[in-house]
């Protein structure tokens, strides 16, 4: 992460001091119309279009980044001449028409670091539009990929695991479906309290391109960083980023009920705790509830989030591999609960009313028929 | 009158749904890629397209999805010949067709073997699912995928001449949606044949469910952005054998509905079941009952409350109940329950005339053990009837 960070930045201070006025090469017209092209090279965001040297911008990263199969994600965000990032009266960040938000997918040992795949997020006049790139076999340019694929790739991670993989890049509907809020697409990624500008990027540059650049301080732990925050603070980082996008009242699993955003109330049965399953199906693990205090071996969530079965893996999009990790960390958390009935647990975990709970498979007939 | 009156709604759909650009994209089902070559059909499709989809079997790695409005995605049919997607090589996503726009036709193709869900439409208003097929071909079995058609969170639902077999939970389940018409479908082999949960205005009528572990499911649960259901009408529908062995996942509300269950009423208020043929299932025909595990909901309702049961057919029932203590109070009455069940909470009128047996539990708090079975008797003068449900005419002539 740090050395994708430092190839970024180093690639923009170069472009930043070659041109130092318009970035050259940005296609602001094609980024602004309601066009779709073919090939990445258009928009003119590369030198040389080599992903890892953009022309312009400020690269980013984020405290708690979006599991995805492991891959490192090299981001930066540019935006039109003359125009300004603000933050609203709310704490969210208010992106100009003609932002374009990349922010492109590989592993350092395959295929020589190489990304396999660079998304677009444009702020057009319409609205935000999601445009996923193919890189080709030959590294020259990056094709549209409407349609989604699966592309095969091998990694190792850095805890010693060999995967290889058919890594999924979504289609553009499967975009929409994490970064949708009541119908509209949205950047999910750079929030006020997870963004992180690169720090070698310019005081001159922050304010050139950020309206209030003193307002950029996260406050979401690192879900890696032990010294971050808590262990409860960073499962809640956690499952805000990977989560929330799509489990909150305006998301794309708004009806199942389960909201876990950083500002959701993790005591309440909506963040899961002592919460049946609503249409998990296969997903309950023959399981009750989605978070058993003091027992992740009963808690579904974790269940899905250790499986990659689709009928049960969550998230339902983006994932091939487990998050070993991150899993490990939700384990620690849920194991951390109390598990006495008589502090802060749903008395729903007291199960002596029904005693088959405690034996899936058996005695399926209680509840509803008294 | 009633040419007039069809005449004109058909006009008036067509104003509506077709668009001087309005075009047919058809992709095959031989080519390489088709998973791909489908998906992007469905992406770029404009209003007022059809999406053709070709015939043969699509052997379809991912889930596919459709996000723009008034898009009709057609097959060649449901069975040898027709548009088959099988999804038993699935790798991803959590059904095999996901629905997020609106005035969406499905019709005329079959969805086989999918991981999770078969056919999902969310924020979907105004979605018909017509002459589909969704198949989890092996039969019962744990390993299938939860829901067959599974629109949720939609204003006016219609669901006509499906079949569904197979699913782990319901095979036809609407939830937390308003105005919908379940219809001349079939469901065979599923938990749950038809469940209409956390929802408002629902008919369910003129459908076959037998051979599932329930037919018909009227649910409400607590937690949940939409609850308080009611307004149910199911009636005319054929409700028989439903025997087979419950096979949902545990934890799941429907694992604990009993084997034999023809029609249940859990949580909901104003619903009338009228008309029915109702017949060997051997829990019970009907049954009506309260939300009985704890939750933390103070806006929820566990209660039935003004359920009417009139002028359905018995057949048998109760002779081989599927719950703890049932084959005790059976042996007690003679051998057999009575046709109808009920926990004693909330309120019922069953006209019918067959027995009631009431559990006498109208507490949610009294556990299973205080039960104190009782013959009851229901009668008694019904609220005035529902006025049914009435879809907007666009909808209508899509299937006509």
């Amino acid at each position: 992460m740090r050395r994708v960070f430092a190839a970024i930045a180093a690639a923009l201070l170069c472009a930043s001091g070659a041109s130092g006025g318009a970035p050259p090469g940005v296609d602001r017209a094609l980024v602004e119309s309601d066009a779709m092209p073919t090939k990445l090279s258009a928009f003119g965001l590369f030198r040389d279009n080599d992903p890892l040297r953009p022309v312009a911008g400020i690269a980013y990263t984020l405290r708690t980044p979006l599991f995805s199969d492991y891959a490192e994600k090299h981001r930066f965000m540019l935006i039109p001449e003359g125009e300004r990032v603000t933050i609203t009266a709310d704490g969210a960040i208010d992106f100009p028409v003609g932002t374009v938000l990349v922010k492109s997918f590989g592993w350092p040992d395959w295929n020589g670091g190489r990304p396999v795949e660079t998304r677009l997020l444009i702020r057009r006049a319409s609205g935000w539009v999601a445009l996923p790139y193919i890189w080709d076999a030959d590294g020259e340019d990056a094709t549209l990929a409407l349609g989604g694929r699966r592309v095969p790739v091998s990694f190792t991670t850095a805890a010693g695991d060999r995967h290889s993989i058919r890594y999924a890049v979504p289609n553009r509907n499967q975009c929409k479906e994490c970064h949708s809020l009541n119908g509209e697409i949205v950047p999910i990624g750079p929030k006020l309290r997870n963004l992180v500008l690169d720090p070698a990027a310019s005081a001159a540059l922050r304010a050139r391109y950020f309206a209030q650049p003193a307002a950029l301080e996260p406050t979401m732990p690192a879900w890696d960083d032990r010294a971050s925050g808590s262990v409860a603070d960073r499962a809640r980082a956690y499952l805000d980023v990977n989560c929330a996008h799509c489990h909150n009242p305006g998301g794309s699993a708004s009806n199942s009920g389960l909201f876990l955003r950083w500002t959701d109330d993790p005591a309440g049965v909506n963040y899961g705790i002592g919460k049946r399953p609503t249409a998990a199906g296969r997903g309950s693990g023959g399981m009750d509830f989605a978070i058993a205090p003091g027992a992740p071996d009963h808690s579904f969530m974790i269940y899905r989030l250790e499986s990659i079965d689709p009928g049960i893996a969550m998230p339902e999009v983006g994932r091939s591999t487990v998050h070993k990790e991150g899993a490990a960390l939700l384990r620690q958390w849920i194991a951390d609960m109390v598990k006495d009935g008589s502090r802060r647990l749903p008395s729903g975990l007291n199960e002596r009313r029904h005693p088959h709970n405690r034996h899936p498979g058996k005695g399926r007939d209680l509840s509803v028929a008294a | 009158m009633r040419y007039h009156h069809l005449v004109v709604s058909i006009c008036a759909a067509l104003v509506v749904a077709a668009p001087a650009s309005a075009k047919t994209i058809s992709v095959s089902a031989d080519a390489a890629d088709a998973n791909e070559k489908l998906q992007e059909a469905l992406i770029l499709a404009e209003p007022g397209d059809v999406v053709e989809l070709g015939a043969g079997v699509w052997k379809l790695t991912d889930g596919l999805s459709l996000d723009v409005d008034n898009v009709t995605v057609r097959g060649a049919g449901t069975g040898e010949g027709g548009s088959i997607l099988d999804f038993s090589g699935q790798q991803g996503a959590g059904e095999g067709l996901l629905v997020t726009s609106d005035d969406v036709l499905l019709t005329n193709f079959a969805v086989l073997n999918t991981k999770g869900d078969g056919i999902k439409s969310k924020g979907a208003d105004r979605i018909v699912y017509h002459k589909l097929r969704v198949e989890w071909t092996a039969g019962p079995k744990a390993t299938n995928g939860a829901y067959g058609i599974y629109p949720v969170e939609s204003s006016d639902v219609l669901v006509d001449s499906v079949y569904v077999r197979g699913a782990s939970d319901a095979g036809i389940y609407v939830g937390q949606s308003k105005n919908i018409v379940v219809r001349e479908s079939v469901a065979t082999e599923n938990v749950a044949g038809i469940e209409i949960e956390n929802s408002y205005d629902a008919d369910v009528h003129d459908n076959i469910a037998n051979r599932n572990t329930g037919g018909i499911l009227v649910f409400d649960l607590p937690s949940l952005p939409m609850q308080g259901g009611h307004n149910v009408r199911v009636f005319s529908n054929i409700v028989s054998d439903n025997s087979v062995p419950n096979f949902a996942p545990a934890g799941n509300i429907v694992a604990s509905v009993p084997t034999g269950t023809g029609v249940l009423v859990m949580a909901n208020r104003n619903v009338e079941i009228f008309d029915n043929i109702l017949d060997r299932n051997g829990t019970a025909n009907v049954m009506i009952v309260g939300y009985r595990y704890e939750h933390k909901d103070p806006n929820y309702q566990p209660l039935p409350r003004q359920i009417v049961v009139r002028d359905n057919q018995h057949g048998t029932a109760g002779y081989a109940p599927a719950f703890p203590g049932g084959a005790e109070i059976a042996a007690a009455m003679g051998g057999t329950l009575p046709p109808v069940l009920w926990d004693g909470s909330g309120d019922a009128i069953v006209n019918d005339d067959v027995g009631v047996l009431s559990l006498n539990l109208p507490d949610m708090a009294m556990p299973q053990s205080a039960a104190k079975p009782s013959p009851a008797d229901l009668k008694g003068a019904a609220p005035a009837p529902l006025p049914g449900i009435t879809l907007p005419a666009s909808m209508e002539a899509k299937v006509r």
